[in-house]
């Protein structure tokens, strides 16, 4: 009697409810999460889309506060729009996409997205979402209201019509929910990064009453992805069967048309590993049969599949001009890797290394991840690619490392790929797959040894400084403090400085209101120069006389042109408070040394 | 040697450093200094003279740096004002000299720290105690009671002392330049210093002085330079063998090893400070088990400090490999007052007497 009251309870469970129960499994776990999980969908869906129809996105995010725990999120853009029969089920239907099934890179998935979002404004508010759509500037824009069956996810249409809407062609989706902004910096943070690797999108913002701005840098919109056949080293049974079923060629036909890099030659060889004839037809093949055309489609040497067709790399260029828009650098240098396979999925790998500016002089590294140009915000900790920059030994590159490596550095790595491994469903972490982490590794190093050589060359000139500075500001001292000592008239340390130096030395100096510059040529070769003095001095007094001065604000440009044979100096002197920088123009940076003894 | 000659000897010593510096700027180089390295590894045992003192390595700084040339010029500073504190007879402490350096602009010392290891290479330098320089340490020095008597020169005259009839309890006090101390008689056999003062304490009230020929020394934890000056000179000057009784600790291993054998950070002083010939009485960790002795565990820090002095070259014989090894097997360390749980008398009737003449210095 049992097993009957059992049965009375079991029922097939609609995808809808399963999620409505395990809402972490789509980054809706908490309240904080929810806000920054909608828009990241929302936005995915709009680059998608933009690339899709070749168009330069413009979009437009909004975060309003209704109420305590209440918010309201709009994300708009100028994308093809969603044809009107179709609305209802992209937002209104888990589990509804168009890119589900393709073998290309894209950044929106599972398509259970944005319509999770939907569900989830429900649960919390009861609210429908609002979307406005319009295909093209000769059609109507539709208005819809939309809620989600849950017992059967299927959409629940609650208001349609045609409305007047000043966008030409694109999607407004309009979402209430409960939640927090306590994470309003990572919001901004998942902005910033989308803004640097989709240099080609302008994003405006405006998050709880603060706009924000991330202009475009790029007029070139990248290159759609196209899709590709399934490649056989990256095929699992279930579609192997599906595809067998559906067909109606004989095998060796089946394999040549139905999967990627397979021609004649691979065809024949994996029918003959399987011990298959390639006339049989594909769609009668018993699940045995299927199992060893499987298993010989796994072991056969199939060339890897064509990456440049279904992916879409950034690019170096790109990497660093949406680095160096969004954050001040001293060194900025990124690298694109030739694309690589795991399990049968095309990839490729890019990284950017970044140093100095205005990144943070302490701590750990600032990490930017992404994964088909979208940024991993959540589980730094639990990603491949945050394993793969610890294993990098950057102390041989010159930086200090504690696990990551630390000071005024930032690190990108862009994971591209048909199929990212990701570690969940809710799309936070690269999974550790060794010929991706191997990749990473690669790109790193190659950066690492650029940086050391960007900071050996920044170290040495700042070595010639500090010796200058030595020379030209502690041995006067010195030789004034001894000579008193051993009583003595103090020896002339000029000569001591032209031994040491070999260049051509500019020095400022500021005594008792009277400022005094001067140059010693030490080099073997006449020079010629320009000195440019801006300071707040008129210098009206100097002698020489400058050849040109110029008022800027409340400071002064004073120009000297000067021409020195070796083993002479020139001097100018004026009363004034000093201050101000000194430049020497017309010598080559690696014979001049210009020495502010007023520092 | 008289005050004015050694005061003339200090002078031409510290103006030579200028004057070198004078040369090499005179001849188109920039001034440099070399010394020794000061490190564990650089220490060598000198056979003539006994004790541990730096070895041959180098180390060349020279002002091409704004680092180096910061540190040339201010020990140019110090030795003008050196120089000019000898010629006016005057003296200064480490700490005064550290606050003087306040007027000298770029040359002013961020630190006491720096100014005081800055002293300690014009002593190397120099081959002069910064005694010598008229410059005073801050610390006292130690206490000695016993049958010796002395002359000390004060600065208000001659004063003679005998260290038993002329002092109360708390011993006659060390002065920081024991070169101004003469011994005159004494009617002892040994001197001993002691870590702790309990200790000290313990074998006067007991009367061990006067019962064994001993002359008390107590060492207030690591000793001053003038304490291991003056156990020198006893041992020097009047013969008398030496003996340091300590806790059984890494720590007061250390203290032994800077009186026989002298220090790391003052290895150039070494022949002045240190006693080759003194002797170890303990706490040895194998008195710890022989007489079950009251103890505690090692800490880890302790451990750390045993392991490093098996690496330590003045800890390389025999004897302090067998005694440190047994001490790391047991896990344990004891107090020298720890021998009180056999009673008040037990130390100075049975394990003093017993060890010493094991020593051979009973």
């Amino acid at each position: 009697m049992l097993a009957e009251d059992l049965a009375k309870q079991q029922r097939s469970i609609s995808v809808a409810e399963f999620f409505e129960k395990n809402k972490h499994l789509l980054g809706f776990d908490s309240p904080t999460r929810g806000i920054i999980t909608t828009i990241k969908e929302a936005v995915d869906n709009s680059l998608d889309a933009c690339e899709e129809a070749q168009v330069l996105p413009d979009i437009f995010v909004a975060v309003t506060r209704l109420d305590k725990d209440v918010f309201r999120i709009v994300v708009e853009d100028n994308g093809p729009g969603i044809v009107p029969e179709n609305v209802p089920f992209v937002f209104g239907k888990l589990l509804y996409g168009s890119r589900f099934h393709q073998i290309r890179q894209s950044r929106g998935q599972q398509g259970i997205g944005i319509s999770a979002a939907v569900l989830y404004a429900q649960l919390t508010t009861g609210v429908p979402t609002k979307v406005i759509s319009r295909t093209s500037a000769r059609k109507p824009a539709h208005y819809f209201e939309l809620m989600i069956t849950t017992e059967t996810n299927d959409p629940d249409i609650r208001a349609h019509r045609e409305i007047e809407w000043d966008r030409m062609h694109g999607t407004r989706v309009e979402i209430e929910f409960k939640a927090t902004l306590a994470a309003k910096k990572r919001l901004l943070d998942y902005l910033r990064y989308t803004a640097v690797v989709n240099p080609h999108a302008r994003i405006r913002g405006e998050i709880d009453g603060e706009p924000c701005t991330f202009e475009r840098v790029s007029d070139e919109v990248p290159p759609c992805p196209k899709a590709i056949a399934p490649h056989p080293h990256g095929i699992e049974f279930g579609l192997l069967k599906r595809m067998a079923e559906a067909s109606d060629a004989k095998l060796g036909e089946f394999l040549i048309e139905g999967f990627s890099r397979v021609g004649a030659k691979s065809a024949e060889e994996i029918l003959h590993v399987a011990g298959l004839k390639g006339t049989k037809k594909a769609s009668s093949l018993s699940s045995q049969e299927l199992k060893s055309l499987l298993d010989a489609m796994q072991a056969v040497q199939v060339p890897p599949p064509p990456a440049s067709q279904c992916l879409s790399p950034i690019g170096e260029e790109l990497i660093v001009q949406g680095i160096e828009k969004e954050y001040p650098v001293d060194f900025i240098k990124a690298k694109t890797r030739k694309s690589s396979v795991y399990s049968g999925h095309p990839f490729i790998v890019e990284a950017a290394l970044a140093y100095g500016g205005k990144l943070p002089a302490e701590g750990q590294a600032q990490m930017l991840r992404f994964a088909n140009r979208v940024p991993l915000l959540y589980q730094q900790g639990a990603c491949a690619i945050t394993n793969a920059v610890s294993g990098v030994n950057w102390k041989a590159y010159n930086l200090s490392q504690q696990g990551l490596p630390a000071g005024p550095v930032m690190v990108l790595v862009h994971v591209a790929s048909t199929n990212v491994p990701f570690t969940s469903e809710s799309k936070d972490a690269v999974a550790a797959i060794p010929e991706i982490e191997k990749e990473v590794t690669l790109a790193l190093q190659e950066l690492g040894r650029e940086l050391k050589t960007y900071l050996n060359r920044r170290d040495r000139s700042r070595q010639q400084e500090d010796r200058a500075r030595a020379i030209c500001a502690i041995i006067p001292d010195i030789a004034a403090k001894v000579c008193e000592i051993v009583e003595q008239p103090v020896v002339d340390t000029a000569p001591l400085e032209g031994r040491i130096m070999r260049r051509l030395v500019a020095k400022k100096r500021t005594l008792d209101g009277q400022v005094e510059i001067s140059v010693h040529n030490y080099t073997a070769k006449p020079v010629s120069l320009s000195l440019s003095l801006l300071s707040p001095d008129a210098a009206q007094d100097a002698i020489p006389k400058p050849d040109f001065v110029d008022r800027v604000g409340d400071d002064y440009t004073k120009v000297w042109k000067c021409a020195l044979e070796p083993e002479t100096s020139w001097t100018a002197r004026y009363a004034g408070n000093g201050g101000g920088t000194l430049d020497v123009r017309g010598v080559d940076d690696r014979v001049k040394v210009v020495v502010d003894l007023d520092v | 040697m008289s005050r004015k000659t050694t005061d003339a000897l200090a002078e031409k010593q510290l103006v030579g450093i200028a004057r070198f510096w004078y040369d090499q700027m005179r001849g188109g180089d920039l001034p440099s200094i070399s010394m020794p390295t000061r490190t564990k590894q650089n220490i060598a045992y000198d056979d003539e003279s006994g004790v541990w003192k730096y070895g041959e390595r180098e180390s060349t700084r020279s002002a091409g740096s704004a680092k180096s040339a910061l540190h040339i010029l201010k020990m140019a500073y110090v030795i003008g004002f050196l120089k000019q504190q000898l010629r006016e007879n005057r003296s200064s402490t480490l700490r005064e000299l550290y606050y003087i350096s306040e007027g000298w602009k770029k040359a002013k010392f961020a630190a006491q720290d720096e100014s005081n290891l800055l002293i300690e290479d014009m002593e190397i330098l120099t081959e002069l105690s910064r005694e010598a320089f008229h410059l005073r340490p801050e610390e006292d020095g130690a206490s000695v009671y016993g049958p010796l008597k002395l002359r000390e020169q004060t600065r208000r005259g001659e004063r003679e002392i005998h260290c038993q009839e002329d002092v109360g309890e708390a011993g006659y006090p060390i002065p920081n330049n024991v070169e101004n101390v003469e011994f005159l008689e004494h009617d002892a056999k040994f001197v001993i210093a002691i870590e702790t003062g309990g200790m000290y304490a313990r074998l006067m009230e007991n009367g061990f002085d006067e019962e064994y020929g001993a002359i008390l020394v107590h060492l207030k934890g690591q000793p001053a330079r003038s304490t291991r000056r003056a156990l020198k000179k006893m041992n020097e000057d009047l013969g008398l063998p030496l003996a340091v009784f300590t806790d059984g600790d890494p720590w007061s291993y250390r203290i032994f090893g800077s009186i026989a054998y002298g220090s790391i950070k003052a290895a150039h002083m070494s022949e002045l400070l240190a006693t080759p010939g003194a002797q170890f009485v303990g706490v040895q960790p194998s008195d710890i088990s022989d007489y079950n002795l009251p103890s505690d565990a090692l800490t880890e820090g302790d451990i750390a400090a045993l392991k490093a002095e098996l690496t330590d070259p003045r800890f390389d014989t025999d004897y302090w490999k067998k005694q440190i090894t047994l001490q790391l097997q047991m896990k344990l360390k004891s107090e020298q007052q720890a021998f009180a749980s056999r009673g008040l008398d037990f130390v100075t009737k049975e394990y003093l007497p017993t060890r010493l003449s094991e020593m051979g210095i009973l």
